[in-house]
């Protein structure tokens, strides 16, 4: 089982007039299969360049990512990414975009659309896969990125929050079959958000990210996850004075930190 | 008013339209009253005695004049199929040259600053000449014959194919090339599956503004140097004063031109109907 190692990870942007911003500052982060790591902070904490990093988009200054023991460079099926924007392609149906990897695989035609297909139920899309991208919603098309990301079967799935362009009620319903398809798959998550409640609710391990220089602040093992593994209810798990008393705690560590919230 | 299959609103209320853009909205019947009103002024204008028979001769000898000319009873004795075949033989074979060679430099140009540096100087260069001014280099270099013409076409249809082409590279986001280059693509892969895709609108459109650039210096160069194709009988048409025959040139080469572009509208749809949807 390939795990995922980081270690005093730091990116110096390169700026104009010899300015740089750094931002990210030692980041130290190891994930093993069946862990959901959630980066929650404000923009500029550095998150999405975390993300960049494990995925390969870009060369951190100093530091290093291990998967499986070996060294990241450069992207790869085996980091499958999910992006804010869904980013799926707009010539192709949404069942071709989902076995978009396995054809640059040179996988024969039954066999990819076989292993598609089962993706597409997994997200509960199969009764779209013949529908193009621009005529599905956006939640769908998140499904479909999702579904997309998991077709080569990768050790780590990354995303880039996906769920913040879409409405409350889809938001709800997405994050509870994201939490299920964790559990089923067993594989590492790494996931971005500014929400607070959607951070602790899909969590295994929340790291709350502060800026200027971006790092990781306080790390938190939120239990709620597996809670609603077991009863399948957002809401109770949503609604529970353990899950309200977590949130308050988290918000007043953001608010508390300098630079955390500056547009609020 | 019927009644909607989707809602069951009692006929009283009244349906409204939703938000529409300025100029929505089909125009084809103003369009076709306008041609029906310039062809009655034009039927006027010629039966009235308003215009000489010189300048300007009655609709229905234009039509005369297309009928003689099926059956080559014009001036050089060629019949109008053949002038236009020859026209679309040019044309053609130089647009689909163009095509072949320019949408890859265009691409090439947009992926790679090595290729861009190459090719950016020729092409912005010649772009903006008239194709006039250096046919009769053309001429020199190649002769008198079909492969000049080609050839002028063939470079007044290149550089808005290749402009098109690099332009459309840009339309491609970087999410789309990050999301490929995770799914385990290579970097061919990504130009041919991501980046080629992307640029294909633009490169459509391309290719509609190249066949009408294509189309006009044809007949200009039909004009300085063939023995038949559509320029060429209008021209000589003109040395007799047949202006029946070189304004049913006209209308030939203009109707031909307008369904060129229907046809790449046509084509449009088809292949890319995301256009303008994501």
């Amino acid at each position: 089982m390939s795990t995922l190692e980081i270690s005093n990870l730091s990116v110096n942007y390169a700026g104009t007039n010899g300015q740089s911003t750094l931002a990210l500052s030692g980041v130290d982060l190891s994930m093993k299969p069946g862990d959901f790591v959630v980066a929650l902070g404000a923009s500029g904490c550095g998150k999405t360049t975390l993300l960049s990093c494990i995925a390969g988009f870009m060369q951190p200054s100093s530091g290093q990512i291990l998967l499986g023991g070996q060294p990241v460079y450069g992207p790869g099926a085996e980091r499958g990414v999910v992006f804010q924007k869904h980013a799926l392609m707009p010539w192709l149906s949404v069942l071709e975009n989902v076995e978009f990897s396995l054809r640059m695989r040179g996988m024969a035609k039954a066999e990819r659309r076989a292993i598609a297909m089962d993706k597409l139920r997994l997200v509960q899309l199969e009764k779209y896969a013949d529908y193009p991208i621009y005529q599905i919603s956006g939640g769908m098309q998140q499904r479909a990125g999702v579904a997309r990301a998991l077709a080569s079967d990768p050790a780590v799935m990354l995303m880039d929050e996906p769920l913040g362009a879409l409405d409350a009620l889809t938001r709800a319903h997405i994050q509870d079959l994201i939490v299920n398809l964790w559990w089923q798959t067993k594989k590492m998550f790494f996931f971005i958000t500014h929400s607070v409640e959607e951070a602790l609710f899909l969590a295994t391990e929340l790291i709350v990210m502060t800026p200027s220089p971006g790092r990781i602040a306080h790390r938190f093992q939120p239990p709620f996850s597996k809670q609603f593994i077991d009863c399948q209810d957002s809401r109770a798990v949503k609604s529970s004075p353990a899950f309200i008393g977590m949130r308050e705690e988290v918000l007043a560590l953001i608010h508390a930190s300098p630079g955390a919230v500056d547009d609020q | 008013m019927t009644s909607d299959p989707r809602g069951s609103a009692p006929p009283t209320v009244r349906a409204v339209k939703g938000y529409s853009l300025p100029g929505e909205g089909s125009s084809v019947f103003i369009s076709v009253f306008t041609v029906v009103l310039l062809l009655a002024l034009w039927w006027l204008a010629t039966h009235l005695g308003w215009i000489r028979d010189l300048f300007l001769p009655t609709p229905e000898k234009i039509f005369t004049a297309f009928v003689s000319a099926m059956r080559g009873d014009i001036q050089g004795g060629k019949a109008l199929p053949e002038h236009f075949m020859w026209s679309m033989i040019r044309v053609f074979s130089a647009f689909f040259l163009a095509v072949l060679t320019a949408v890859p430099v265009g691409v090439a140009m947009g992926v790679s600053r090595v290729m861009r540096g190459i090719f950016d100087p020729p092409i912005e260069f010649y772009r903006p000449l008239p194709p006039l001014a250096y046919l009769p280099l053309i001429v020199i270099w190649f002769g008198i014959d079909e492969t000049a013409k080609i050839i002028l076409i063939y470079l007044a249809c290149f550089a808005p194919l290749a402009m098109a082409a690099r332009a459309g590279v840009k339309s491609v986001t970087i999410e789309q090339i990050n999301a490929a280059y995770s799914m385990g693509a290579s970097k061919w892969q990504v130009i041919w599956h991501v980046i080629v895709p992307a640029a294909l609108p633009e490169i459509l459109t391309g290719m509609r503004i190249a066949i009408g650039f294509g189309w006009t210096t044809l007949v200009a160069a039909e004009m300085v140097a063939a023995t038949e194709g559509l320029g060429q009988m209008v021209l000589n048409a003109s040395n007799f004063l047949r202006t029946d025959i070189v304004i049913m040139g006209i209308i030939v080469i203009g109707v031909v031109a307008y369904l060129f572009d229907l046809l790449m509208r046509r084509i449009e749809q088809w292949l890319v109907p995301w256009k303008g949807r994501v």
